[in-house]
């Protein structure tokens, strides 16, 4: 236990949680429970969560046990298979939970088919069945609800979900959703480990790169609403650059060198997500500094199927042999033929096509069945062209304009090219490591910063079920190096060696490992700045809108647990009465100190978030008083930002909630 | 002297019946029905050696049986494939179907079972059994004499279920269930 570098507090940690190793190896099991309190403390498990778009999954490290192993980059850890319902009544173990809860009718299952290995009530169904069930009956089928927690349209404490379910159906809110998978994973823990319970452990659960300070604090509020113990909130490219690292066994550092600029190019099932991490050298060892991330993209390998699926049900409706028409049942069990084979296309470079079957849905299996094929062209074409197009740099997503009144429902992206999505990130943080050190020099003398119109990574890591396929991820190394041999830059190299279904849940359980001080940690901090809207002190004129200024509260790059300064200009707040600022961030405004103002900025620069209220209670004031307040930000441990309104004299703090309402204009 | 009476005209009656149908389906029965008739008597039974206990075999647990089907039914549509009948069908329809069937019972068989090969050698290799070789495990075929070691090729390598994962059921599950009837409202 004296390994260099480990505080007094942690050598005591350390050996305090060897405890209960040791005892439950002499197979006193009555002492557990005594030890299990000493967890209390120092706890035995660091528990990922992977909170999923259409997939969820649980990892652990177990800290005790890593603690002695020889070499401190190496881990015991494990993948926690999930029991859940997988039709009724029948319970199987899966390694991944699927992000789908059913609401079933009440006559619609047998009593006591609902039954889990843990008390649960029978009002909703979660995981495979769910999936299985909703595809039938989609009325009922709650889906995507992570996208609909940051979805700024809507009020995500609400019960909308489903969106389309007619009214007798109980619905419940994104936030709710969210709480019913965490407590699945909950349970299927503790079902596991009767000895150390969930909430004793090191949790952390993960994120996208681009979720807003309010998608965040919901996330939390989920986690501990499913009585989870105060978790950690980690963004899953990093997670994913995380589980790296650990598969690497400390092989990492001779993979990448001062100066590599990794781009983590993250495609779930239902969302896409791009971050940058520079590696950098400071007193001898090798930092990794999380540089950016992008925006929030609705596009996945769940669009890729359907889209498969709706080429094929054309060809079909349009076979001059007889037209076929696919129902809605038949249109999913198309969509998973596609996605098998999508697969084996993929696989195979010689196969010219592969035969698809849609099954009948009657008994009449050979006669109802409908026979066709998904060519390569109609693979290439939709697939490969469709969502990952060899595009120029200097393309960008095309906007639709949207019909006047759009239905209400998620934000899909619009484009559906990756690599246009992929450009556009690039270029917009082109100058995101002009300030690290070693970067200006490197950047400057081999490439010129001048010339460059984009950020040039250097590496890059893929994540996501969607580059099983290797041709997929041949495709995007392809079109990036592409775009930097046209500025005379080095090719990227790729990153080999990533889980890509189990990556974010893996890395995530290494994470608590990483901040007990056991190998090397991504810093960073904030992707984003934020800022307030006031409205400027100048004269009305009638017809002008007054003009809004920004004021920036907390800066690019906070860290976790760190507060930022109160920026001199006072606010005025009415004393009982709500009061709503509106809520800016911005992923490229690096140079903003808190109390900034902002008079003009470019269209892309300030993305508005849900806005922010405040509502001052009347103690020992008047309702209706003006109080000046100045507006403090702080970045919480567990990742979240949380904003204050701080009185001119006296030491009370009011905290600013984030309005998940929906109430913003769009 | 024991003499018991003569049995009654109803019971004959049925007693006639009774030997009708047991001398035509018993052909034991038969030969010493037929040597009483001619006078001589039958002979004694031969002194059979007091029998071994039966070996008791085990019935198998319906369930798990019919939770495979329920499996194979639902990822491979298993039941409704062979209760079709192929008369009214081209080849073609049936391979279409074929492939659906042969993709769902790979994927019962992956996900629920770790089968793996009982001998690890290439078929048509040659390969040596000691004594002692575990004969459920390895069946001998063709000119099966001698003593071990035993010396022949591999004509086939055999499979064994290193890991079985079937679901859990619910208390009050009807596994006889294997796919209930949809009714789409």
């Amino acid at each position: 236990m004296s390994a260099p570098g480990r505080t007094k507090g942690e050598q005591r940690k350390a050996a305090r949680a060897d405890g209960p190793t040791t005892t439950s190896a002499n197979g006193a099991n009555g002492a557990d429970g005594a030890d299990g309190a000493g967890d209390a403390t120092a706890p035995r498990y660091a528990i990922g969560i992977d909170l999923g778009t259409t997939h969820n999954a649980l990892s652990w490290v177990d800290l005790a046990a890593s603690r002695d192993t020889d070499n401190p980059e190496t881990t015991v850890h494990g993948v926690l298979p999930l029991p859940q319902l997988t039709a009724p009544g029948t319970v199987e173990s899966l390694p991944l939970l699927p992000s789908f809860l059913y609401l079933p009718h009440a006559d619609e299952l047998a009593p006591g088919e609902l039954a889990l290995p843990w008390a649960s009530d029978d009002s909703h169904v979660v995981g495979e069945m769910a999936r299985r069930r909703g595809a039938a009956t989609p009325i009922r089928l709650v889906s995507s609800a992570k996208s609909w927690l940051c979805h700024p349209g809507v009020d995500r404490r609400a019960a909308i979900l489903p969106a389309d379910a007619p009214p007798e159906v109980a619905r419940v809110s994104p936030l709710q959703a969210s709480v019913h998978y965490l407590t699945h994973l909950r349970h299927a823990w503790d079902l596991a480990h009767p000895d150390a319970p969930f909430d004793a452990q090191d949790v952390t659960v993960t994120i996208p790169a681009s979720f807003d300070p309010a998608a965040r604090e919901l996330t939390v509020e989920a986690a501990k609403a499913a009585g989870y113990p105060p978790p950690t909130l980690l963004e899953e490219p990093q997670s994913a650059l995380y589980s790296w690292i650990q598969a690497s066994g400390g092989g990492w550092r001779k993979q990448v060198r001062t100066g590599d600029i990794i781009l983590v190019v993250d495609v779930g099932g239902g969302t896409s997500d791009f971050s940058l991490i520079a590696v950098l050298e400071r007193e001898g060892t090798l930092e990794l500094h999380r540089v950016a991330v992008g925006e929030h993209i609705l596009l996945g390998g769940d669009n890729m199927d359907l889209a498969l699926a709706h080429v094929v049900a054309r060809k079909l409706a349009t076979a001059a042999s007889g037209a076929v028409t696919l129902d809605a049942w038949q249109m999913r069990a198309l969509t998973h033929a596609c996605r098998a084979a999508k697969e084996a296309l993929l696989a195979d470079a010689d196969a010219s096509a592969q035969a698809i079957v849609v099954p009948s849905r009657g008994s009449k299996l050979i006669g109802g069945s409908v026979r066709t094929e998904l060519t390569r062209d109609e693979l290439g074409a939709t697939l490969v062209e469709g969502f990952f197009p060899q595009v120029e740099v200097s393309a960008r997503p095309q906007v639709r304009v949207r019909a006047g009144l759009a239905q209400l429902g998620l934000p899909y992206a619009q484009d559906a090219a990756v690599t246009r999505h992929l450009a556009a990130f690039l270029a917009r943080q082109r100058d995101a490591v002009a300030e690290l050190e070693g970067f200006a020099a490197g950047q400057t003398l081999a490439e010129g910063p001048a010339g460059a119109s984009f950020l040039h990574p250097t590496a890059i890591l893929f994540n996501g079920g969607v580059f099983k396929s290797q041709l997929l991820a041949e495709r995007v190394l392809a079109t990036l190096n592409a775009w930097l041999a046209a500025e005379g830059a080095a090719p990227a190299r790729q990153l080999a060696g990533a889980d890509l279904d189990l990556a974010v849940a893996r890395g995530a359980a290494y994470y608590g490992c990483v901040r007990r001080g056991r190998g090397v940690r991504i810093r960073g901090g904030t992707a984003f700045a934020y800022y307030i809207a006031v409205e400027s002190a100048m004269p009305a004129v009638p017809g002008v809108e007054p003009p809004v200024q920004a004021l920036c509260l907390a800066p690019f790059g906070m860290e976790e647990g760190t507060e930022a300064e109160l920026p001199a200009l006072e606010l005025g707040l009415v004393v009982g009465e709500p009061v709503h600022f509106r809520f800016f961030a911005s992923s490229v405004r690096r140079h903003d100190v808190v109390g900034t103002l902002l008079d003009a900025w470019a269209a892309d620069e300030l993305q508005e978030l849900d806005a922010i209220s405040a509502t001052l209670p009347a103690e020992g004031r008047s309702a209706g008083d003006m109080v000046p307040v100045r507006l403090h930000a702080r970045i919480t441990e567990a990742g979240t930002l949380e904003l204050e309104a701080v009185p001119r004299s006296g030491d009370e703090r009011w905290k600013l909630e984030f309005d998940v309402r929906g109430e913003r204009e769009k | 002297m024991n003499q018991t009476p003569p049995p009654s005209l109803l019971s004959r009656i049925g007693l006639a019946f009774s030997a009708f149908f047991g001398v035509l389906g018993d052909a034991q029965l038969a030969a010493r029905f037929a040597a009483l008739r001619h006078g001589t008597d039958a002979p004694p039974p031969a002194p059979t050696p007091a029998p071994a206990p039966a070996p008791t075999l085990k019935q198998a647990n319906p369930d798990a049986a019919l939770q495979l089907l329920a499996l194979l039914q639902r990822d491979a549509r298993l039941i409704d494939f062979a209760g079709e009948s192929l008369g009214a069908y081209d080849d073609a329809q049936i391979g279409a179907a074929a492939r659906l069937v042969h993709e769902g019972c790979a994927k019962v068989l992956r996900e629920h079972f770790d089968i793996v090969p009982v001998r690890a050698e290439t078929e048509g290799a040659r390969i040596t059994l000691a004594a002692g070789f575990d004969a459920a495990a390895v069946k001998l075929t063709g000119n099966v004499v001698g003593q071990p070691p035993f010396s022949g090729s591999l004509s086939h390598r055999g499979w064994r279920v290193a890991e079985v994962r079937l679901p859990k059921l619910a208390e009050g599950h009807d596994a006889r269930v294997l796919a209930p009837a949809e009714v789409e409202l």
